[in-house]
């Protein structure tokens, strides 16, 4: 995917970043999120924090991503060590945008794999006569993979599977061939049934379809403020983790994306739009669809008590059940469009997570496109096997800390203090707008150079509590098995590197 | 709803979808830069 490949299209280019962007937490995780930390005002420091660390970081990670395409590099090792040749740390740090992609795609394809199923089982109508309890056991035991539901053994594996094979052959049809058609078309019809579903959910009326709220009795419950919230610290920590991780920045995959443009053309623009779509998304569709729906039908105790733990339970242990109340054709439409809309969300982030995979593969150790998505599929099958066996047992939320939460703050602050201490801001600033379409505001170069990485540092430091307790507190086999797992393929990572790393010596000493 | 959170959601939404029509609508009404640019879409026919 290196020096053959390029973006067929500008608004491919976008969309293609948006759907990295956009994903299952914009919908699930985003309404929790706001309910557990002031309601209508957790939107005031989530907003905030997308001025103040959001934006910069997309500014940041485009233009290193531009940068490093330049010399012909599609992924963060080099990416990064292009910025400071001098010290070899960067290249190491860089292996964590190779490492989270491949270790949150092992985990995260399984979960693209249960929408996949879900709309399969909406559209065969197996919730119709489950009743509540029916529709939750049914995932229970989905999971549980010796348990079958539908007849269909290990039915969990084989979605998984097709789930797997899907990304991998997309990701083999290259650049504008694959992903960015998969964006074009995934893109629109996420909007199209987000905008039918939160419609359908924000005109609920009580009485009908044995609705016992008003839609907007959700929407109340969801924007009321309280204001209080805004001085607590655990708030702001949540409003700046949930905008780091609805951006995915600090992954290498929009390094990778941006590495595809060239140097005069914008950047500045481009991120803005991918990211503020990203917000709509969140924002205005995440917001109007789970929690008016749930609402609705089960009032607010439920619903309280059932995002408690997160959104996953309401979204398909909940919401399947729901939808059952609107008669067989309707509830069949909701539930494509529900898991199907979580599906496209899905599968464009899984496709930009195989994207600094192949890239590396191309550059480094100059494998075609194919073989290296194909690899990217191996590794994966193989790393997100335990993830599938073994989900009863944590090693899917195991997988989900270590790399879809703490790596991904540990490789944001460094690539920030790289590109604005190191790279320097005056390079850095000059790089964000050369070509731009879009001047940034000046009060940026601040914002950049000492702003974000103070809350990138806080945030950091907010989360060692929490690491430290989950490496001290007792752990079972299966939850060591995955630390070893994913520490193994951090080494097993930084060695290709090294390996990448010495035969560009010697290519460039002419020893080859 | 209540006057407060209506007040608040609509300021959210507005804000929002306000900031990703524009950006967008500048996306699609900015000419594309002189060949060679980085989309394929845009190469001359051979």
């Amino acid at each position: 995917m290196s020096k053959t490949e390029s973006w067929g299209s500008r608004v491919g280019l976008i969309l293609a970043m948006a759907g990295n962007a956009v994903g299952l937490g914009n919908f699930l995780r985003f309404p929790v999120q706001a309910i557990q930390n002031g309601g209508g005002a957790f939107i005031i420091p989530y907003l905030v924090c997308f001025l103040l660390m959001g934006i910069p970081l997309l500014w940041i990670e485009w233009s290193m991503g531009r940068f490093g395409g330049r010399s012909g590099h599609h992924s963060t090792p080099f990416i990064l060590h292009n910025m400071d040749p001098k010290r070899a740390l960067w290249k190491y740090v860089g292996v964590f945008g190779i490492f989270t992609n491949i270790a949150v795609a092992a985990y995260y394809c399984y979960l693209e794999s249960w929408t996949l199923s879900y709309i399969w089982h909406s559209i065969s109508g197996t919730f119709l006569d489950m009743g509540a309890d029916g529709v939750a056991a049914f995932f229970t035991s989905y999971v549980d993979i010796g348990v079958s539901t539908t007849g269909i053994p290990y039915e969990a594996i084989w979605f998984w599977l097709i789930c797997l094979l899907l990304n991998t052959w997309i990701l083999s049809r290259g650049l504008s061939g694959g992903v960015e058609k998969m964006a074009k078309v995934g893109m629109p019809l996420l909007i199209l049934f987000g905008l039918f579903l939160a419609i359908r959910g924000v005109t609920l009326k009580a009485g009908e379809h044995g609705a016992i709220n008003d839609g907007t009795a959700g929407l109340n419950f969801l924007w009321t403020p309280d204001y209080s919230s805004i001085w607590k610290p655990s708030v702001w920590l949540a409003a700046a983790g949930q905008i780091f991780f609805t951006l995915s920045v600090g992954m290498g995959s929009i390094q990778c994306y941006a590495s595809y443009v060239r140097k005069k053309d914008d950047i500045a623009l481009n991120a803005m739009s991918a990211g503020w779509m990203n917000e709509f998304v969140e924002v205005v569709l995440g917001g109007a669809i789970i929690i008016p729906i749930a609402i609705g039908y089960l009032g607010i105790d439920k619903v309280k008590e059932l995002t408690a733990t997160g959104g996953l339970g309401l979204g398909f242990k909940t919401l399947p059940y729901l939808f059952t109340q609107w008669g067989p054709w309707l509830s069949a439409i909701a539930g494509v469009c529900w898991f199907g809309l979580l599906f496209f969300a899905g599968i464009t982030s899984s496709l930009a997570m195989g994207t600094p995979v192949m890239g590396f593969l191309q550059d480094e150790f100059g494998w075609k496109r194919g073989p290296s998505a194909w690899m990217f599929g191996l590794v994966v099958l193989v790393l997100g096997l335990p993830t599938v066996l073994f989900f009863e047992h944590g090693v899917f939320d195991e997988y989900d800390y270590w790399a879809g939460t703490v790596s991904l703050v540990v490789f944001a602050l460094f690539e920030v203090i790289l590109f604005a201490w190191v790279f320097g801001m005056d390079k850095g600033w000059a790089e964000i707008n050369l070509g731009a379409d879009l001047r940034p505001p000046p009060v940026y170069r601040f914002i950049i150079k000492y702003v974000t990485p103070a809350i990138l540092a806080v945030v950091f430091l907010g989360s060692l509590p929490g690491i430290w307790e989950k490496l001290t507190a007792p752990a079972s086999p299966y939850l060591h098995a995955s630390r070893l797992l994913l520490l193994g393929l951090y080494l097993g990572i930084a060695l290709l590197v090294r390996k990448a790393y010495l035969n560009r010596k010697r290519h460039a000493h002419g020893l080859v | 709803m209540n006057t407060s959170a209506l007040i608040l959601m609509l300021a959210a939404v507005l804000t929002v979808t306000g900031f990703m029509a524009y950006f967008f609508f500048r996306v699609l009404t900015t000419p594309p830069k002189p060949e060679p640019d980085s989309y394929s879409e845009n190469d001359p026919e051979p």
